[in-house]
């Protein structure tokens, strides 16, 4: 193994994709535990989001102008951001409206909800690559990128920092979200018991569609915060989708503190792992977590269910 | 899974009907303006907005508002006759209530049913017994044998090798998705594993890494599929204990990977240059000398034989107890579990089974001397459990039907529609096939796995073959003439997946204009022969 200053960077690098991975789990998380059933389509909102929030930052920060600096700074990627969360929430939305809700309403079995999740992200990432080009596009630049501090030699960007802060933010909202409000209460209700939360007064219907879109919004920012570092195109959903999968599984899938903690875990078992053998073998290291997970420990680390007390 | 939210009946009979109108044009202008942007100009990058402004220019704009209006007056006049359908089917049902709390032995004895049962089931047989399946079966091998060498282009006996292939191929997934009711993602890499494993056994010179003896291309079938089936085993057997999505997840990320592997393992694979120089197919015994070359064709006949072999096999394989179970697996693994099936077990055989004809496949691929990487991606399997979807899950002539539709379409439209955009309309086929008409276009006929003698005189009315219990139960028992001709029309069979333990509900509502077809295919509901157990939309579920 390195240095110390290479296992502090590794750290670092682990813990920002880390909570990458934390951001899109939760969406995975919640519609399992509501529905008990995998998103499939899950990465093309994902996808759509961080498109969403390019364009907008595109529209506002033209090709070769200054890059903006301070408040204005801040205020663009505030505006990505959110721009990035309501393209994913509208995606989210007309994913359960058309690919969901027609199944439910027949009372589908379950291969049907996969299989036509699986037909809707198909459709999706396709329809993204006609309209918006198949090649790699990166986000203008917001801020100027660069080291605002070391810590034990390792350089932490500003960038990173943009990442890790906002995707923080966004934890911390869902946390309090799910655990301390009416409509937390009713997720978790229905998470627990659809039918009886129906019967208590839980708008079942209603608490599928919200959670759905709460999934979306912060896939969508996540997407966002995503192609920052990595660009955006039409199949860049795929692979971090199934590691966001990998780090709900892990953590305990229908567990919303555990999703986050699964994706730190994992993205720094990737860092490290692709510093061991090879970077371009880190999917190969997060499939093999997610194999490894189902074999010994299926329920994951936490272990519980949305619906009961995390 | 725990019962899913319905919408309370009373709720559906009390909203307005404006709203209604309303939503239906909602859903009318969506489709069409979904339609005008899938079929419209393409944008990139740097016009994100150009695709979708020039799907609604002048000439286009007024073609698609006339559609929406058109789709907008079906789904009036549709949503009208679906409500009244739902009316009859309801009326249908209480009739039948009273009359499935008693048992059969009243029909049973025969004088129950009025008895046009004998000769109107003769005459029906040819159509709809196993005798007409048979003849679709020889009729579609005839046409696949004599129309290739009527292909003038190059291109078309291309097209009929491909549509070989995915025939192939999705006849494997069919028993892992339309048997078992798994869903497997990453099905291509199998086909991956075959094809490098032909380069590995047959040729020296193909891969860097290479056997150290080479043997003759048909000995590479059984290793190929040996290979495969253990690769199989291998990846399922850690995640079929566990729920069915898992294995879908799962099998996505082992498709990625094992792309990724042939990608980027230079030394091992060749990388993305592909495998090129494998010595092609070719049978040296004394008198008989023959190698398959460059022409498509021979490798398309040879495709028809190993197809007909695959599905004579899975034929058989279906009708007995391993099918059974699987059927079982399918419909309540919990109820399947409980009755003594080995659920772990099958369902390993089913995934082994599945990757083994994937790998089979792949030899063929592979002895057509070229391949690479990039024939390996998600989209290809996605394309197979496309097939598989619209051709009908559970169909062995289904799948091969469906691919013959879908790659024949995609050919004839290969000017119109450019190939990187023909995965939209086939994400959207999945989708809408999954809406209206999940039991595909040709379902199977499930009904003859089960046993005939255990429900007297139901096969009395055979259009009620296509139906679920409703109707067959009505004509029998009750005698309610009139509620048994309704029935049929009224209650259409929910689909092949009658999963009763995850239906909390009994009949669910047919969607609109999702009718599964007319008398001459059977339909996905058990039908004559069911126990009265199996009606998927007859039976409150377990």
């Amino acid at each position: 193994m390195g240095s110390a200053e290479q296992i502090s960077q590794l750290t670092i690098d682990g813990l920002m994709v880390g909570a990458l991975y934390a951001v899109i789990a939760l969406g995975y998380t919640l519609v399992y535990g509501v529905l008990q059933l995998i998103n499939f389509a899950h990465s093309e909102v994902f996808m759509l989001g961080a498109f969403g929030g390019l364009f907008a930052s595109r529209a506002l920060v033209p090709d070769g102008g200054a890059t903006p600096s301070g408040l204005a700074s801040a205020g663009l990627v505030l505006f990505g951001l959110g721009v990035g969360a309501l393209a994913g929430a509208t995606a989210a939305y007309a994913l359960e409206r058309c690919a969901y809700r027609p199944l439910r309403r027949r009372g589908a079995p379950r291969l049907a909800y996969l299989i036509s999740a699986i037909g809707a992200s198909l459709f999706a990432f396709n329809l993204a690559g006609k309209e918006f080009g198949r090649q790699s596009v990166p986000v203008p630049e917001l801020f100027t990128n660069g080291t605002v501090v070391t810590v034990f030699g390792a350089e932490i960007s500003t960038q990173s920092l943009v990442i890790a802060a906002s995707a923080l933010m966004m934890l911390l909202a869902v946390d309090h979200l799910v655990a301390g409000t009416r409509l937390g209460q009713s997720i978790r209700a229905v998470a627990q018991d659809a039918e009886c939360a129906g019967l208590m007064g839980v708008d079942v219907q209603k608490i599928i569609v919200a959670t759905f879109v709460l999934g979306g919004l912060l896939a969508g920012a996540g997407g966002f915060l995503y192609a920052m570092t990595f660009n955006a195109s039409y199949t860049m959903g795929f692979v971090p989708g199934i590691k966001a999968f990998t780090a709900a599984v892990l953590g305990g899938i229908g567990n919303v503190r555990g999703a986050v903690i699964g994706g730190l875990l994992l993205g720094l078992v990737e860092s490290f792992g692709g510093y061991l053998f090879d970077a371009s073998y880190k999917n190969v290291i997060a499939f093999a977590v997610l194999v490894a997970v189902l074999l010994v420990r299926p329920s994951g680390l936490l272990g519980t269910r949305l619906g009961r007390p995390a | 899974m725990s019962g899913l939210p319905h919408q309370p009946r009373l709720t559906r009979l009390t909203r307005l009907p404006r709203s209604r109108r309303v939503r239906s044009l909602g859903i009318a202008c969506f489709l069409s303006a979904l339609a005008a942007v899938i079929t419209g100009p393409s944008g990139d990058a740097d016009h994100p907005l150009a695709g979708i402004t020039g799907s609604f220019a002048w000439p286009r704009l007024i073609i698609f508002v006339v559609a929406a209006l058109g789709l907008w007056a079906a789904l009036l006049s549709g949503g009208h006759l679906a409500s009244r359908g739902r009316a009859l089917s309801t009326r249908a049902r209480a009739a039948m209530m009273p009359s499935t709390s008693m048992p059969p032995a009243p029909g049973g004895d025969g004088a129950g049913p009025p008895a046009p049962a004998g000769p109107l089931r003769r005459i029906a047989a040819p159509i709809t017994g196993r005798h007409g399946a048979r003849l679709g079966h020889l009729a579609l091998l005839a046409v696949a044998l004599a129309v290739p060498p009527a292909l003038s282009t190059a291109a078309q006996q291309a097209l009929v090798g491909e549509i070989g292939v995915y025939a192939l191929l999705a006849l494997g997934l069919n028993v892992v998705v339309g048997y078992a009711g798994l869903l497997d993602l990453g099905y291509i890499a199998f086909f991956a594993i075959g094809a490098y494993t032909t380069a590995y056994v047959t040729s020296a010179e193909a891969m860097p890494w290479h056997a150290p003896w080479q043997i003759n291309p048909f000995f590479a079938l059984p290793v190929a599929l040996v290979v495969a089936a253990v690769a199989g085993v291998v990846l399922g057997g850690p995640t079929l204990r566990l729920r069915g999505d898992y294995l879908a997840i799962v099998t996505l990320g082992f498709g990625e990977i094992v792309q990724l592997l042939a990608n980027n393992a230079d030394g091992v694979t060749g990388g993305p240059r592909g495998v090129f120089g494998l010595p092609p197919l070719s049978v040296d015994l004394p008198g008989v000398r023959y190698s398959w070359g460059l022409n498509p064709l021979p490798y398309y006949y040879l495709l028809v034989v190993l197809i007909v072999l695959v599905m004579v096999v899975f034929g058989r394989w279906e009708r007995s107890r391993t099918g059974r179970a699987w059927t079982a697996i399918r419909q309540d693994e919990v109820a399947a579990e409980a009755t003594g099936v080995a659920t772990i077990r099958m369902k390993l055989l089913a995934f082994a089974v599945g990757a083994s004809v994937s790998g089979f496949a792949g030899v063929v691929l592979a002895t057509k001397q070229f391949f690479n990487p990039q024939s390996f991606g998600l989209q290809a399997s996605l394309l197979v459990l496309t097939i598989v979807i619209f051709g009908g899950m559970g169909s062995r002539l289904g799948v091969v039907l469906g691919a013959l539709v879908l790659q024949g379409t995609a050919f004839l439209l290969r000017d119109t529609v450019p190939p990187a955009d023909r995965f939209i309309y086939f994400g959207a086929v999945v989708v809408l096939m999954m809406i209206f008409r999940p039991s595909g276009l040709l379902p199977p006929r499930r009904h003859r796995a089960l046993p005939r003698q255990d429900v007297p005189g139901t096969p009395a009315v055979p259009a009620a073959a296509g139906t679920p219990l409703v109707g067959a139960a009505v004509g029998a028992t009750a005698g309610a003439g009139q509620d048994s001709a309704l029935a049929p029309g009224a209650a259409p069979g929910p689909g092949p997946l009658p999963a009763p333990g995850s239906l909390r509900t009994s009949g669910p509502p047919p969607a609109s204009g999702a009718s599964p077809g007319s008398g001459a295919v059977p339909g996905p509901g058990p039908g004559a022969g069911a126990g009265p157990g199996v009606g998927p939309g007859a039976e409150p579920a377990l």
